[in-house]
Order: C-alpha cells, then structure tokens, then sequence
C-alpha cells in the first residue's frame, strides 16, 4: 500500500508540471478569477510582451472591489474606478474572457460566485489576485492568493512556479453550540494560532464541527485561514460538497457527474496522513467571538472584558496592544457588551452569502435597528440578492431599518464610497480590523452575522443568543 | 527586472509588528491601472496627517532617511491583502531590501518579482540591527554573498543571510519567470493532455 497522503498531497502531485532543478515546481492552474483592482498592470504586461491569455475559457472575470452598492443605473461616479472597472472590461474582450459586468445578476465578490457558479470545484488548482482565495478550499480545491505578476504568468502559462507547502492540521472536535457559527470558529482558531501562525502551511480544517457545517459555514473558515497565517486552508470533499455542486452552471454534466464524483471523494485525506503539526479545539469550548484590537488575533469571547496590556509580558506586545487600545478607542477591562457601536456592515467574501443573510434576518425580525446605528446590509452576489429577496429577506431588513444594498466588496475594504469617518466604531462581519482598513481613524469589531445584527438592534456589541 | 546587485545605504528603523499591506499603502491608491507613481503614497496613514501634511515623527518624513534603500521592521511584516501595490509602493519609493524576523508569504513572494530583497533574520539580529539603523550607521548588503555589514565604531559586523537558491538567482540575474516558464511549453501541454484524459469534465464546462 502506498504511504497514507493528505488532500493537498494529493491535489499537489495531480498538478505538477515538472520539477525544476531549484527545487521549485511547475503547478497548473485549472482556474483563474480575475477582478479589477489586481489585474490591469497584468493585463499591460502582457501586450508589453506580446503574450496572449492561455486559458481565457478557464478564467472568470467580475467587478467588485471598486463598484457603488447604490444607485447603480447611474454607473460609476469616480472616474478612477470606472477605468478600472472599464479597462478590465476591455481586457477581457480583447482575450476573450467571460466577464460578469455589474448589470449582470450574476456578478458579485469572486469568492462568492466562483462556487456559486459551480465554476470552483474540489481538487482544482484556483488562483485569484486576492488573499480571500482561500474560500475556494471549503470544497477541497488549493485555492491561494497571488499578486499581479503571478496573475500574468497565470494568464500566459496557466502555470505557477511555487514551492510545496507544509501541511497543518486544525482538528476542531465535538458538537458547536447551539448559536456559535463558522465565524466563531474561525476567529477561535485565528486567536489560537496568532496571524503568523500558518505561515508557510496549507491548513486543512477537519473534526465532526467542520464537517457538520454547511457549504456556505465551510467557506467562511477556509476565508479566513491568510488571517491566520496561511495562504490556503482546505476542507476534503464530502456527499455535502457533492451535493451543493450539483446542477450549477460550470459544474460538470450529468453524463460526467458520477465520475467526478468519484475522483471528488478520493481526494479525501487517507487515514494515518502526516501532518507537519496538527492542532486541536474543543468546538464545545467555543462561543460567540469578536475582535476588540487592530489584528484579526485580538479575540475575545463576547461575554469578556477588553484586555489590559498591564498583563501582558512580553513587551513588543503590550506596546502594540497599548497602540491598538488607543486607536480602538477603548479601556482596559471594559465588558465587551459596553462597547456602542455606530456602524453595522453585513457582507464580505466571509460572511455575504445567503446562509449569512438568513442568520441576520432572524436576529432582526420584528425588531429596530437602534436609533444611533447605521446598518447596511449587501449581498455578496446579485444571485445572493435574488434569492434573498425571493424569501423576502430583504423586507424583514428593510422594516427593521437596515439598507439593503447591491452585491460588491462594499465596506470590507471600503474602496467604494462605504467607509467609516474617523473614530467611528463598526460591528462588522468581513475579515480584517486593521487600521484605516474600513476608512481612515475607523474602529472595526470582527464578528458573525447574527452578532453583528445584535449589535444593530442593541446599538452596542451584545450576545446574539441573549436576543 | 532589474538585477540586484550590491546596495549600500542608510537603513529606515520601523519597529513595529504586523505590518499590514493596507498600512503599507491604503485602498485609495489601489484605484490606479500602472504600477509606478506609488511611492508618494507609502505608509500613506502614518505618514500624512488628516490634511495631507507630514507628520514630521514618522521615521520616513526624517531627512536622514530620504534615500534609504533598506527598511528594517517587525515580524510578520507584509500581512494581509494580497496587493503587489504594496511592493510597488516600497520599490518606487526607493526602498529595495527589507529586513524582519518574518514575513507573510504573499508578500514575501510578491518581492522577488519585483526585485526586492527581504532578508528573514532571528529577532534578536533585527533588534541589533534596529539600533543600528537608529543611529543611521550605513550598511552593505550583499546579495551574492549573502552578507550584510556595517561599522559600528570602527569595528566592522557581519550577519549573513539565507535565501532560497532560486529566489536569490532570480533577483541576482532579473529573470523573466514568464519566460523562464514558457520555454517548457511542451511539459505543459503534455500535461493538458494528460489531465483531460484524466479528468476530461474540467475541459468541457461551458458557460450557460
């Protein structure tokens, strides 16, 4: 019998191109999504060197770092993002390249409509000019993100040159609680293992908690593994998985799906893999998370206080938090569910998908959103937005007080006009609490849907069981 | 790509950990469809107050530090977004090799395609080194080598370095890894070919 492998052992070896004598290996790419803000100087390269895209019925593109969530017949008021938006556009022409344009209803955040799409498929090698790519390993694909020079070699080869990774396991054991999600989980392990502890890792998250979540909770762990370090996380492929692709426009055929199916399976981690380090979590242990600082690894349990950098040892840490406590506008030992908050943002490559929307929606049946509060509310694809309005979601959100919006990346990153002005504090579902990342002087608290529309309700940050 | 070669100058102390690539250079300049133009805007936010006016604390608005070519920083430097804007930013601002305990991948990587050198060195070497920089001595790094050096009170030290082999022959001869890559063209076809017997479902999606 051959040496017991793991998924992306397995995805490695079935990509590889040939071996170069450094030590480096040829990997092919089965698909590349291309969006706006990371591709055009790829794009430039290309004609600069006269090379043509390899594989343009392998590359998907859309617009959604740089589009208005409002207003959207009236196009794109910032002349600098309707080039962008306009140059990736023509580029994709040029090459043909699909490319979902904001009026389409299937445009949205890459990482949303990949799978949507049935576009992302497991043991796919998938490439994207954006960190958040490793969404696309719920559904058992390597999926990392790369920056514009390796867009263009990913556009002219359909190859990457990489070095094989380690392989880490984060084994989240036991039954979730009734209330905690895939977001609580995420930011559990990004506490656990710090920002940099994935680095030079692909993680594969396994356990009976992970393979209890849905398709949807599965995505939202895998977004989050380059917080935690790595630039992959991975999930083997199931029946859930198989399931989920079933009939989606770029899945495979009927005629072919049994067969996929198979070789989907297969790639599941063998029993006695070797992992390079495996760490464990008890899902029991774990409740309701949020950031209180300007790293995704400051977390704490919603029910705890603000830190005090007074217990902290090490002293380049307690000067960072000490930073991090001033531009966050808090004290030391605040309870967490003290904190008012002025913003609410419900969206993101992490938390904008339909199953998300629901849990907010739950939350804010039949209540307001506090009179001090701005909520908005956008889907993370114009499919998502459908289906939401179908089940009438959007006019729970609505009464309740939240704005509903168009799909896009919105105020994750804030490229658009959804920003926060300065010292303005947000509830917030997206990815990253840095600095300046939602607007200028901005205070962002990382936290599920469900917390976030809690804190929309309370105008405070509060515990969305409590509701 | 320009080809790296020996650089000797003064180094930018910034002792700050998690650097992230947002910090390196905000969302605001990421609008642009060129990659040069970008150094203006490095460290954008703790460069520039509200009113678009240096903030003269900030070790970049020093004079002593306007042609820096080396940055030293804290651990887990380059996080976050994948932007190469960030790398852009450094590289057009001047700076072409940084110093930290450790990076993050993405942008460890994107470095090297943009000829910038970032060296990885135990905590304890970057702190001497931090103090060095403080005091503005100058050093010499030494790609080829994989040395740098600087005097301290007429003594001369030494801290080499370690470097992935490729990575070190890329940035030392300016390679075009595109290039590089579609001389094996044949390797890559035969692998289509291989993997569309193999896997054929992934060669027949259409859109619908």
């Amino acid at each position: 019998m051959s040496t017991p492998k793991t998924l992306y052992d397995k995805i490695w070896n079935d990509h590889l191109v040939s071996e170069n004598e450094d030590g480096t290996s040829i990997i092919y790419i089965d698909r590349h999504l291309v969006h706006e803000v990371t591709s055009p100087q790829a794009f430039e390269g290309l004609k600069i060197a006269n090379r043509s895209v390899r594989k343009p019925n392998f590359t998907l593109a859309t617009a959604d770092h740089n589009i208005p969530t409002t207003n959207r017949d009236e196009g794109i008021s910032d002349p600098e993002s309707k080039l962008q938006v306009d140059t990736l556009e023509e580029n994709c022409k040029e090459h043909g390249i699909t490319f979902l344009s904001m009026s389409d209803k299937r445009q949205g955040i890459v990482h949303i409509i990949g799978p949507e799409q049935g576009f992302t498929q497991p043991g796919m090698t998938i490439v994207c000019g954006d960190s958040h790519t490793s969404t696309h390993g719920a559904f058992g694909a390597l999926a990392w993100g790369i920056g514009t020079s390796e867009v263009e070699h990913v556009l002219a080869t359909q190859t990457l040159v990489q070095t094989k990774a380690k392989n880490m396991q984060i084994n989240i054991q036991g039954e979730l609680p009734l209330g905690v999600t895939a977001k609580d989980i995420v930011l559990k392990i990004i506490q656990t293992i710090g920002t940099a502890g994935g680095t030079g890792y692909v993680i594969e998250y396994t356990g009976d908690a992970i393979k209890s979540l849905t398709m949807e909770g599965r995505m939202t762990v895998c977004n989050m593994s380059i917080e935690a370090g790595a630039r992959a996380g991975l999930i083997s492929p199931d029946e859930k998985t198989i399931e989920y692709l079933k009939g989606r426009p770029f899945s495979p055929a009927e005629n072919e799906y049994q067969s996929a199916s198979d070789y989907w399976l297969s790639l599941a981690s063998d029993d006695g893999a070797a992992y390079d380090k495996t760490v464990n979590i008890d899902a029991s242990d774990i409740i309701p998370q949020v950031t209180w600082g300007t790293s995704p690894e400051d977390v704490v349990s919603i029910d705890g206080l603000v830190p005090n950098p007074e217990d902290e040892s090490d002293e380049t840490k307690k000067k960072s938090m000490i930073r991090a406590l001033e531009y966050m506008g808090l004290v030391p030992n605040t309870p967490l569910k003290e904190v008012k908050v002025d913003k609410v943002f419900i969206g993101s490559c992490t938390n904008g998908r339909i199953e998300d929307l629901r849990a907010a929606s739950k939350i804010a049946k039949d209540r307001k959103v506090a009179d001090h509060v701005n909520a908005i509310i956008v889907p993370g694809s114009g499919l998502v937005k459908q289906q939401a309005e179908e089940e009438g979601l959007d006019k729970i959100f609505i009464e309740s007080g939240f704005e509903w919006r168009e799909p896009g990346c919105s105020m994750c990153l804030a490229m658009n006009a959804d920003k926060l002005k300065p010292q303005e504090r947000c509830a917030s579902t997206s990815n990253r609490n840095f600095e300046g990342r939602q607007g200028r002087g901005g205070r962002t608290h990382l936290m599920s849907p469900a917390m976030a529309a809690a804190a929309a309700i309370n105008g405070k940050l509060s515990d969305s069981r409590e509701i | 790509m320009e080809k790296f070669k020996k650089i000797e100058s003064n180094a930018i102390p910034l002792p700050m950990v998690n650097v992230d690539t947002d910090m390196i250079i905000p969302k605001q300049f990421l609008k642009t469809i060129k990659r040069t133009g970008l150094g203006k805007n490095l460290f954008y936010e703790l460069r520039y107050d509200e009113k678009d006016a240096p903030i003269d604390s900030f070790v970049l608005n020093q004079d002593k530090y306007k042609d820096s070519q080396i940055l030293i920083t804290g651990k887990n430097f380059g996080c976050g977004s994948s932007r190469e804007h960030a790398p852009w930013s450094i590289l057009d601002y001047g700076i072409k090799c940084i110093i930290a305990s450790s990076f993050a991948d993405i942008f460890y990587n994107n470095c090297f395609k943009n000829g910038i050198l970032p060296i990885k060195l135990d905590e304890s070497e970057v702190t001497k080194l931090q103090k060095a920089a403080e005091n503005s001595l100058s050093f010499t790094i030494d790609l080829e080598n994989q040395m740098i050096s600087y005097f301290d009170k007429n003594i001369n030290h030494e801290v080499s370095f370690e470097l992935d082999k490729a990575k070190k022959t890329s940035l030392l001869e300016g390679l075009d890894d595109i290039g590089l890559t579609l001389a094996k063209d044949n390797h890559i076809s035969d692998f289509e070919n291989k993997q569309k017997s193999r896997t054929p479902w992934l060669y027949s999606q259409q859109i619908k």
